[in-house]
């Protein structure tokens, strides 16, 4: 469908067209010559001495707006601007961003499509793949994940081999890139903040961080009440749902008291995009490699 | 009823001094957000949010454009259309209104946009109440100014009135049209277009409040204290015929050349481009107009730094409106567009020639508003010269080249097609050049600075002038 909702549109654009160009030249046309005589004051004046010469315009300078004229008629009939008119040379933006899309592919993807039968391991052991990896990771990833991946508060350490979802394998690693994942934890506004800081207190304890005793031993209660379905009656979680250890002290926002209640009353809701559609099967295969290879212990970049 | 024999300069006086004021006000805004890209514990974060660049740039950019523009513009417009129509000002009470109108919504603007009250539309932030007293003052300076016009001794309408005339036309439409916005309540409000209409309104106004706001109404400012101050006519009558039709016409057109390769549709991203093209030559036309008034008297530019100001404000003008179009073109643009090309451009407009062409007239006008027909030190004006163009200088060459490097870091890819920089290394790369602007920014405030201290004593024990109307020429023959 083209831009216009009816062909009314089109002609009310078109003749606006015209009748703006058609103004241009007639302003230029009609005052290229002069009445009167050249270097004569106009006959008005103001203000004691305000006056107008009677200079012609200068010539280089009609020309140059003719040029600007000529340039905007000639490119009109090139390219869509005159309404609906396409334009003889067929050019449109969406067929510009194809057109480079497809020279991209061909050009580079084959560069990427060698790995692709690679088992993951091989492709980690690679080093012009992971060259390749680490590129695609500093365009792609590196935004959330940070320049050496060690992540950020909310966004995970890739480096640490600590998985909330799955077991690190890379598999898992794959379908995580490909399709993303969700971070939700439900919120727990009911238990007020006095309750929030009480369970705050227990999961400092079983990270083994300071903590109030008496909160703590009330927070137990809490948790074995409120938390346990997700997290597991020793707090070391369940990566099937995607709840975190509380044991390890690996903390995605951080362990502070007032963090640890902020997230029991509102909750978390987090995600990673899904990246599998855009990058295409050949480079989300590298960046498994990478991220697999990361995990382990290789460098990053 | 009594007739009124003597100019009404109170206004244009309080709209002077206003200006100069606003102008020292809205630059330092300008040096702390440059400063604040360099050191970002200058947001502040620890006081609120009131002071992060998102609050203050737009805070910046009104406090620059309509607080020191502004002013500058009613000051002059309001000295010019009575002396070129050899008349005093129509509705005087209404011309009072318009100076503390305006002061009003500058101050509201200072309060609300720190707070995060903001309709999100760039250079229209202005929550609705604020913009309907804009629309009000603004239709209170159409009527003085019009009303001025139609009660003249002269037949003829001098040049610099058309110009200033098509500014509060067209800023009337502009700021009408693209506020449209339905409240929902008394601080915020959601606009009447949605997706790439609204886009397309946006930039419509915001390449026009350039055009109108920026251009035309300082272009009126030209045609009269160039001439006045060169004491020479000017140079071409027709010229000024043609390029004031054509500049006006042709600009209406320009806007979407802030949305090249959007959602915008091809055909209106190639007007928008071929239209901006069309504007050099209407645009040049005035750079010539101003220069070629020089001639004959060019001598005098070595020793009167209020025609340095007015004429480097020209050549900033030229050198502006050739880089515009050119940016318009869209492989150009691809480039440019997003970098701090684009600030350096908006900069050379602004401080290259609106302030100066600003500066160099508010020189001319405030001794004169005080009977005297000289600063109280010509030498700090040259001083404020020499250290406002240096200032600009600064400002505009760190920019072109971070934004040439910006676009040609973000375009750069590696034999794999991936992007050989990260976005965070083209910032962290720009940090030299914007310690630079951040200089040349300051040299541009105590230029300002040097400017109030000289108005003070230019108008220390003073009278405010007082002066007969003239009576209308007779016509030349």
């Amino acid at each position: 469908m083209a831009d216009f909702v009816s062909p009314f549109w089109d002609l009310y654009v078109k003749v606006l067209i015209a009748l703006s160009f058609a103004f241009c030249i007639w302003i230029i046309a009609a005052n290229s010559k002069i009445s009167g005589r050249v270097g004569e004051l106009q006959p008005h004046s103001w203000d004691e001495n305000l006056q107008e010469w009677n200079n012609p315009l200068p010539r280089w300078w009609v020309y140059l707006f003719w040029a600007t004229l000529i340039f905007a008629i000639l490119y009109l009939m090139i390219y869509p601007g005159f309404g609906a008119f396409k334009g003889f040379a067929g050019w449109s933006s969406v067929g510009q961003w194809e057109r480079e899309m497809q020279q991209a592919e061909a050009k580079y993807g084959p560069l990427f499509a060698k790995y692709r039968n690679m088992d993951v391991k091989a492709v980690a052991a690679d080093k012009d793949a992971m060259a390749m990896g680490g590129r695609l990771f500093q365009t792609y990833c590196m935004q959330c994940h940070g320049a050496d991946a060690r992540g950020a508060k909310g966004f995970p350490n890739l480096t640490d081999n600590d998985w909330l979802g799955g077991d690190g394998s890379p598999e898992y690693i794959r379908s995580v890139i490909q399709a993303g994942r969700m971070g939700v934890m439900t919120p727990f506004p009911h238990l007020g903040q006095e309750g929030a800081k009480d369970v705050a207190h227990f999961v400092r304890a079983l990270a083994g961080l300071q903590h109030d005793a008496a909160r703590a031993q009330r927070g137990r209660a809490i948790f074995a009440e409120n938390c346990v379905a997700c997290h597991g009656p020793d707090g070391k979680g369940m990566t099937a749902v995607g709840a975190p250890n509380l044991t390890d002290n690996i903390w995605l926002y951080g362990s502070s008291e007032q963090q640890i209640v902020q997230n029991v009353l509102n909750g978390i809701q987090n995600r990673m995009p899904a990246f599998g559609e855009f990058l295409g099967a050949d480079k989300v295969h590298i960046l498994t490699a990478y991220v697999w290879n990361l995990s382990r212990g290789g460098s990053s970049r | 009823m009594e007739v009124q024999t003597t100019y009404n300069y109170k206004v244009v006086r309080q709209f002077a001094i206003m200006a100069v004021i606003w102008a020292i006000v809205g630059m330092a805004v300008g040096v702390l957000i440059a400063a604040q890209l360099v050191w970002p514990q200058l947001n502040f974060s620890e006081l609120g949010e009131w002071f992060h660049f998102g609050r203050l740039r737009p805070l910046h950019t009104n406090a620059v454009i309509f607080a020191f523009g502004g002013c500058a513009l009613f000051a002059t417009s309001y000295y010019v259309v009575q002396r070129t129509c050899h008349t005093p000002l129509f509705a005087p009470g209404l011309a009072t209104f318009t100076f503390w109108g305006w002061q009003a919504i500058i101050v509201l603007a200072a309060i609300t946009l720190p707070l995060g009250i903001t309709s999100g539309k760039e250079y229209a932030e202005l929550e609705w109440p604020i913009d309907i007293l804009i629309a009000a003052v603004w239709v209170a300076y159409a009527i003085v100014f019009f009303g001025t016009i139609a009660k003249r001794k002269v037949s003829h309408i001098y040049v610099a009135n058309w110009f200033y005339g098509a500014f509060i036309i067209a800023v009337a439409i502009l700021h009408i049209v693209n506020s449209g916005a339905m409240p929902v309540s008394f601080w915020k409000s959601y606009s009447f277009y949605a997706g790439a209409q609204d886009a397309m309104v946006q930039w419509w106004y915001g390449h026009n409040a350039v055009g109108f706001f920026l251009t035309a109404g300082f272009l009126g400012m030209m045609y009269y204290f160039v001439p006045k101050q060169a004491g020479r006519p000017v140079y071409s009558y027709r010229l000024s015929v043609v390029h004031f039709w054509a500049l006006i016409f042709t600009y209406m057109w320009a806007g979407p050349h802030h949305l090249h390769y959007t959602a915008l549709p091809d055909w209106t991203q190639s007007l928008g481009m071929l239209f901006s093209l069309i504007l050099l030559a209407p645009s040049w036309g005035g750079m010539i107009n101003g220069i070629m008034t020089l001639s004959g008297v060019w001598y005098k530019l070595r020793d009167d730094p209020i025609l340095k100001f007015l004429i480097v404000s020209l050549s900033f003008y030229g050198m502006s409106t050739f880089e515009g179009p050119m940016m318009s073109v869209k492989t150009v643009n691809a480039l440019s567009h997003y970098t701090d090309w684009t600030v350096g451009h908006v900069h050379s407009g602004a401080l290259g020639w609106v302030a100066m062409v600003s500066i160099g007239s508010l020189y001319y006008l405030i001794p004169r508003m005080y009977g005297k027909t000289e600063m109280w030190s010509k030498d700090l004006v040259t001083l404020h010269f020499w250290i406002a163009t240096i200032g600009i200088v600064l400002y505009i060459a760190s920019m072109w080249i971070s934004g040439v490097m910006q676009g040609l870091m973000w375009r750069a890819t590696n034999a794999d097609g991936t992007l050989t920089y990260a976005f965070i290394e083209s910032v962290k790369a720009s940090y030299p050049f914007w310690i630079i602007r951040v200089l040349g920014g300051l040299l541009f405030v105590v230029g300002m600075v040097i400017m109030l201290y000289n108005v003070i004593k230019t108008i220390a024990g003073a009278q405010p002038a007082e002066e007969r109307v003239l009576p209308a020429p007779a016509a030349a023959h």
